[in-house]
């Protein structure tokens, strides 16, 4: 009794203090304990870590503030058009395992550019490769680091800044100091946390609204008021009243759906930082086993995202929808000061219009409000509303520190080790890699307070790329011997470049007059393909030009179809190769 | 059998394995989830229309199925062929 009182009593700015002082501690500690002493800790971290902590490290790296913070925002608002996201950030592991990770594993070194650099036994092969893995990375940090911000500035009152640049010095201290192998036992860590914050409000609210604990069955039953009506026909039924699509139906065409789901799974098989993942892991075996766990691990966020959107947007819909402007409970008050909120009574009849139709709709909210309020929103303790900015910190810190690590290595390693001074010692490689960590630290921190106004935009440009670039390059170098550095190489530039135009076009306006004639421009989408969904085209171009080139040129040297036979066959050790 | 027929026939093995597999993959997410999603939405189960669920939540329970029978598949595998050393 005294005790509930106790944990009653205490205010969420405080609890927040608590948890994530509590979890930040938590993080340094690992971090000193697992202190990288060689470049092969300090990029594979040492290539012994288990299935298990694997899969946890892999699903934190992967599951980024997006994911968290503005996932089930996303899908609250797009309805259908969510399984995009859902179907494409997991479908892509089914491909990681079958296509990729366990032969890049066998292949055993240490970055995506390695294996493109070895296997296209070409310099320039290794640069383009490092060329994409550093913009790729690039992009995707700077997000994460505004993650931090903004978790830092709405839940502890700390000034945005302020927050980017606590996230930078303790992402800086463990990723300097423990390489991947630091990285790795921080971001077990960092699930467990995490999937905790975000499990936790979701279960409560299920309970509340339908009755039933599991949240994946909860938004598939009937209301908890003894109405007898599903949730899933109520939400589309207040949908539809108010002008918006309904619910289970989504408005994007079937075939940029297709397009941009394709894109996203293939991209998300390209990304770097997941990729290296898989070198860490002692056998083949065990890099096939780590993908189904990671994937298990994050299907436990991705499954429960979509309930909670529905939670969310209808709990939304029924607080705001036609009610007196004057009657609003407290987060709505809260919320509207930091802007996430806006309310603009238009026809002066101090209720809230929320509809579809933009002329009549006084209710702007922002779609990150459905994770980081939907606690308050649905009433709960003040311990689950800190929780939630402890678990939005650890998938940013998380994502980012993997990011970090592929821009160290692409620089100290394939750039630095492999190409200007290949008789670098091991020693000095190290101190490079760790001075690489903390200028792409800064970078990023740099990009976290000054956030390019393009960020949004280059994230599908950071899955197109991926796509139209790395998961062709791989896929054609495990599956098809035959296949030569010329077509490599050209498949690669041309995805990469018919990716950024379409972006650059259709995204910027840059060829029509710049941001302001984007929307007139969807029109001229190819076969109706948004720029999201692009990165499935670019891929197959990717892949055309390839095969076509290769059969003008030259096949690869015997050797280098050795390795490839090689890499197929999961035991016995890769024979060294340098080109 | 010498070790390059061997491999060979291993190879070979895998491959089908991930046609298979990477069909199932395909039907569910892109066929239940997004083509067919219209068609099988008339099908109910509690609330959920079957093609939203398909797309919001079965397809990503197949993918998790779809690595662990892979696993598993390849694990026997590379003991047939003597790569599980």
């Amino acid at each position: 009794m005294i005790n509930s009182l106790l944990i009653e009593g205490i205010d969420v700015q405080t609890w927040t203090y608590i948890l994530v002082g509590l979890t930040f501690s938590l993080y340094i500690v690992i971090a000193i304990w697992s202190r990288a002493s060689s470049t092969k800790e300090f990029y594979v971290a040492g290539g012994g870590v288990s299935p298990w902590a694997n899969g946890m490290a892999t699903a934190a790296d992967w599951m980024s503030a997006a994911s968290f913070i503005g996932m089930a925002g996303i899908i609250s608002f797009a309805g259908y058009d969510g399984a995009v996201y859902l179907m494409g950030w997991t479908g892509g592991y089914v491909l990681l395992a079958l296509l990729l990770a366990p032969y890049l594993r066998k292949f055993g070194k240490f970055t995506v550019p390695d294996f493109i650099g070895d296997r296209y036994y070409s310099k320039t092969a290794r640069i383009v490769a490092v060329f994409c893995a550093l913009l790729v990375s690039f992009t995707y940090v700077s997000g994460q680091m505004q993650g931090v911000g903004i978790v830092f500035s709405r839940f502890l009152e700390v000034d945005y800044n302020t927050g980017v640049i606590i996230g930078v010095f303790i992402v800086l201290f463990y990723a300097v100091l423990g390489g991947m192998k630091g990285i790795t036992y921080t971001q077990v860590a960092q699930y467990c946390v995490l999937i905790f914050a975000f499990m936790v409000p979701a279960i409560f609210i299920s309970i509340q609204m339908t009755g039933n604990p599991i949240p994946q069955l909860g938004f598939g039953s009937e209301l908890a008021d003894g109405s007898g009506t599903y949730l899933l026909d109520k939400l589309d039924g207040l949908s539809t009243e108010l002008g918006f699509a309904e619910y289970t139906q989504g408005s994007k065409s079937l075939i940029d759906v297709f397009a941009i789901t394709l894109a996203l799974m293939v991209g998300t098989a390209g990304l770097p930082h997941v990729i290296i993942r898989f070198f860490t892991v002692k056998r083949v075996r065990d890099a096939r086993k780590s993908a189904g766990i990671a994937l298990l691990l994050i299907v436990v966020l991705y499954s429960t995202a979509p309930a909670v959107a529905v939670f969310a947007r209808t709990n939304l819909i029924e607080t705001v929808s036609d009610k007196p402007y004057d009657d609003m409970p407290q987060w709505f008050k809260k919320w509207e000061t930091t802007g996430l909120i806006a309310f603009d009574d238009k026809n002066n009849d101090g209720l809230i219009q929320y509809v579809a139709d933009t002329k009549e709709n006084e209710l702007m909210v922002n779609r990150d409000i459905m994770v980081l309020a939907n606690p308050e929103i649905a009433k709960l303790p003040n311990w689950v509303i800190a929780l939630v900015a402890a678990g939005g910190l650890a998938a940013a810190l998380s994502t980012a520190a993997g990011l970090l690590l592929v821009i160290s290595s692409s620089v100290s390693h394939d750039l630095i080790k492999k190409v200007f001074n290949p008789k670098i010692s091991e020693k000095g490689e190290l101190v490079a890699a760790r001075l690489s960590a903390v200028g792409a630290v800064t970078v990023a921190g740099y990009f976290g307070i000054n956030p390019p106004g393009f960020v949004a935009a280059v994230v599908a440009l950071a899955f197109g790329l991926a796509a139209a670039s790395f998961f062709p390059a791989i896929v054609l170098g495990i599956f098809y011997k035959r296949m030569n550095k010329e077509g490599a190489i050209a498949g690669m530039i041309v995805g990469i470049t018919a990716m950024g135009l379409y972006i650059l076009k259709f995204k910027f306006g840059v060829f029509d007059g710049g941001l302001d004639a984007v929307a007139g421009l969807k029109k001229d989408w190819w076969f109706g393909i948004s720029p999201e969904g692009f990165g499935s085209i670019a891929m197959a171009l990717n892949f055309i030009v390839s095969i076509v080139i290769m059969q003008f040129t030259k096949e690869p040297p015997e050797d280098v179809q050795e390795i490839v036979e090689n890499i197929r066959i999961p035991s016995g050790a890769t024979k060294a190769l340098d080109h | 059998m010498s070790s390059n027929k061997n491999a060979k026939a291993y190879w070979r093995e895998n491959i089908r394995y991930v046609l298979i597999l990477l069909s199932i993959w395909f039907l569910v997410s892109y066929g239940a989830g997004i083509i067919f999603k219209d068609a099988l939405n008339s099908i109910r189960i509690g609330g959920f229309k079957l093609g939203f669920w398909f797309a919001q939540q079965g397809s990503m329970y197949v993918f998790v199925i779809l690595i662990f029978i892979y696993v598993r598949l390849m694990n026997k595998l590379d003991k047939k062929y003597g790569y599980d050393k």
